[in-house]
């Protein structure tokens, strides 16, 4: 196996131009004569810092990372469109590159002379193009309209003669920038389908993308770029496992400070020194629709819940869990004075409010015999069989007619991960069985 | 350098069909098509022949007559070159998204732009043969095989400027402000409305530095004037004057190539 890319050491550096430099003008660089000066930036910005990396001849290579971690600049830097600051970039073979489907078409020319002419940007023969010019339009579904300016196509029509052009450029190394997401299913899965068709060709990909799902089915290997730095590469899974659990520990850093907002901005209505109450009954009285009401806190405060945390299967506190995990919620509450009518409830809202589940220690027959000084309680999870998403806890304290202590509406977070794709709210555990002539097997890879 | 030279030699396709789609698209959509293309000049000229021979009679000498034809061969010529550079100046930027995404030598639009309005000077040709009949203009065979050389030269001339204001455009955006300006200037600065003869010494010494000028006294002189084309030595230097213009602007474009994708 020959190497098909091979970026080695490479470094690119964008400028970024300040206030300064944007009324600058030609008058005033040969005025102050900062002709050659004005020319170099204020400042710089790594898009890529020291990356290197090689793809082998009929290789799906992927890069993931988050938005703005250089993806995209290392695609260019292989389309040749840019050139690296430092280091090198060499790639053997013919490049086509989606980078940007149907960049350079013309709105006032038929679709027919712009794939012409898009071919040909692209380094496609005329003579190419007369012979795939049937195969491309019957691929991109627009035998009707191929005629008609492209200015009068929806957009999704304009993607896919330019996806369609691309691809049948027939280059050796192909470059896709999150393109897939163009068109309607059926269209996603033709595209899907020539991808495979490209692989098992022997070509080279080169793919950039978002879909995660996407980079274990079709990828060799995957290169992680945070912050313009290889974070990792190598095994998809491996990779994309390590990607994953970055992601958790970054949501669980925001998903913390949120909470700790949410707390603060309440906390600071309910002792009045904002001078403005945030809603309606935020000091003490609860609101008139309960379940209307969003974040907030009220009750009389004889007894308070002072803190509240989660704590997941390794025993550390947190707020990113994996969906069957077993999770706890702990509450630290104070009697300022001995209570004997008391009742602590929870309940988890998902994000579009709906109540997953609700309970209380009154509704589980227990009933509150002393209680003075303070004291932990622990609402204690077996299994975490929620589907991905974000959930949000009511946790209460209050008497056996309702009447709140301290009620803390929405004011928790947590997120669960999930790496099945399953909708709904609630994961029963489960398992398929078949029999009779039926089989199945895994999907692996494909 | 050499070897985008021989890369655009490659693209040569790409550039056939950029000039067509240009034309097609410029009058795709409108009622009057090409006839478009004769408009502009055909208004200059008719405002030029009118305020010169009915607001300010006389003002001219007898050799200029008819005014109508003198001044045609003028500004047919002058069309192209300063649509060529106007269009050009910034058709790099009008074109960022291009040069973002997808990989082809960029100083295929200028040569584009250059191009399509030649083609368009073309199209107005056939009007001239019209006046020239009409007017029965002294032609000779031996004068008009200069006409391509000349065509040439002026195309020569506008594409290496037209490399480099495309170029410098991208990093200096009052460059296209200026240039319209100085197109304006360019225009009286250039025997067009006016004969070379009439000029005054000193400023015959400035119209003589004036590249423009050359080539529109050799319209005027193999369309125009009877006689043997006396300025064939002024136009053999203008013709090496122009290749040293466009290696200088394909050079210039060449350095700032590299800067286009992430300046524009």
């Amino acid at each position: 196996m020959s190497t098909a890319i091979a970026l080695r050491d490479v470094t690119k550096i964008y400028r970024r131009y300040g206030r300064r430099r944007q009324f600058s003008t030609l008058k005033s660089a040969i005025l102050s004569g900062t002709m050659l000066s004005d020319l170099r930036p204020d400042e710089t910005f790594p898009a890529l810092s020291g990356v290197s990396f090689e793809v082998q001849k009929g290789q799906t290579y992927g890069i993931i990372g988050r938005n703005g971690s250089g993806k995209s600049t290392a695609l260019k830097l292989v389309a040749g469109i840019t050139k690296p600051t430092s280091g090198t970039v060499s790639v053997d073979g013919r490049i086509s590159a989606l980078i940007e489907l149907g960049a350079g078409f013309h709105p006032e020319i038929s679709g027919r002379e712009n794939v012409f002419i898009n071919g040909i940007m692209l380094g496609l023969s005329k003579r190419e193009i007369t012979r795939r010019f049937d195969e491309i339009v019957e691929f991109a579904e627009l035998e009707d309209f191929i005629d008609a300016p492209v200015k009068t196509y929806s957009s999704g029509m304009y993607m896919r003669l330019g996806f369609a052009v691309a691809i049948n450029v027939d280059p050796d190394i192909l470059l896709v920038d999150e393109v897939l997401a163009v068109g309607d299913e059926a269209f996603t899965h033709k595209c899907l389908d020539k991808f495979s068709e490209f692989r098992r060709r022997g070509k080279t990909v080169l793919l950039v993308t978002h879909s995660l799902g996407l980079v274990e089915r079709f990828c060799d290997e995957v290169l992680w770029l945070d912050a313009g730095r290889a974070r990792a590469d190598g095994d998809p899974r491996r990779v994309v496992g390590a990607y994953i659990t970055a992601v958790e520990q970054r949501e669980e850093r925001q998903l913390a400070q949120e909470d700790a907002k949410a707390r603060d901005s309440v906390e600071a209505s309910a002792s009045g020194e904002t001078g403005t109450t945030l809603e309606a009954g935020a000091k003490d009285e609860p609101p008139p629709d309960m379940f209307r009401a969003t974040e907030g806190r009220w009750g009389s405060r004889e007894v308070e819940i002072v803190g509240v945390r989660f704590v997941g299967e390794d025993g550390s506190g947190g707020h990113v869990f994996h969906s069957g995990e077993r999770v706890s919620v702990h509450m630290q509450v104070v009697a300022h004075e001995p209570v004997e009518d008391f009742v602590f409830g929870i309940g988890l809202f998902n994000a579009d409010g709906v109540c997953c589940y609700g309970t209380n220690t009154s509704i589980a027959e227990l009933v509150g015999d002393r209680f003075e000084g303070t004291g932990e309680v622990t609402f204690a999870i077996d299994g975490l069989d929620l589907t991905e998403g974000t959930y949000k806890v009511d946790v209460a304290v209050h008497k056996r007619d309702g009447v709140p202590y301290d009620y803390h509406r929405l004011l928790y977070t947590f997120r669960v991960k999930s790496r099945t794709k399953d909708v709904g709210i609630y994961r029963p555990r489960h398992r398929w069985e078949f029999g009779g002539g039926i089989r199945l097997r895994p999907r692996i890879g494909e | 350098m050499v070897r985008s030279l021989r890369q655009l030699v490659r693209y040569r396709g790409l550039i056939q069909s950029l000039v067509a789609r240009e034309l097609k698209a410029r009058y795709r959509g409108s009622v009057l098509g090409f006839f478009w293309s004769f408009v502009n000049p055909l208004l200059l000229l008719l405002i030029y022949s009118f305020v010169f021979t009915v607001v300010l009679p006389g003002t001219h000498p007898k050799e200029m007559e008819p005014y109508g034809l003198f001044l045609f061969c003028g500004i047919l010529p002058w069309s192209w070159f300063s649509a060529s550079l106007s269009e050009s100046s910034v058709v790099l930027i009008n074109n960022g998204n291009l040069i973002k995404k997808v990989l082809f030598p960029a100083e295929v639009l200028p040569i584009v732009s250059v191009l399509a309005n030649m083609v368009h000077f073309f199209f107005g040709l056939p009007i001239l043969a019209a006046f020239l009949i009409y007017y029965a203009a002294p032609l000779q065979a031996g004068e008009l095989v200069w006409f391509p050389v000349i065509v040439i030269v002026q195309l020569v001339l506008t594409t290496g400027l037209a490399l480099l204001l495309s170029a410098l455009t991208v990093h200096f955006r009052d460059v296209k402000d200026i240039l319209s300006n100085l197109l304006t200037f360019w225009f009286f600065a250039t025997p067009i409305i006016y004969p070379m003869t009439l000029a005054p010494g000193a400023g015959r010494r400035f119209l003589n530095l004036n590249p423009v000028t050359h080539l529109a006294i050799s319209y005027q002189e193999i369309l125009f004037y009877p006689g043997p084309f006396g300025h064939w030595k002024w136009l053999v230097a203008l013709g090496v004057a122009s290749i040293v213009v466009f290696f200088l602007g394909y050079f210039v474009f060449d350095r700032l190539r590299d800067s286009f994708a992430e300046e524009v």
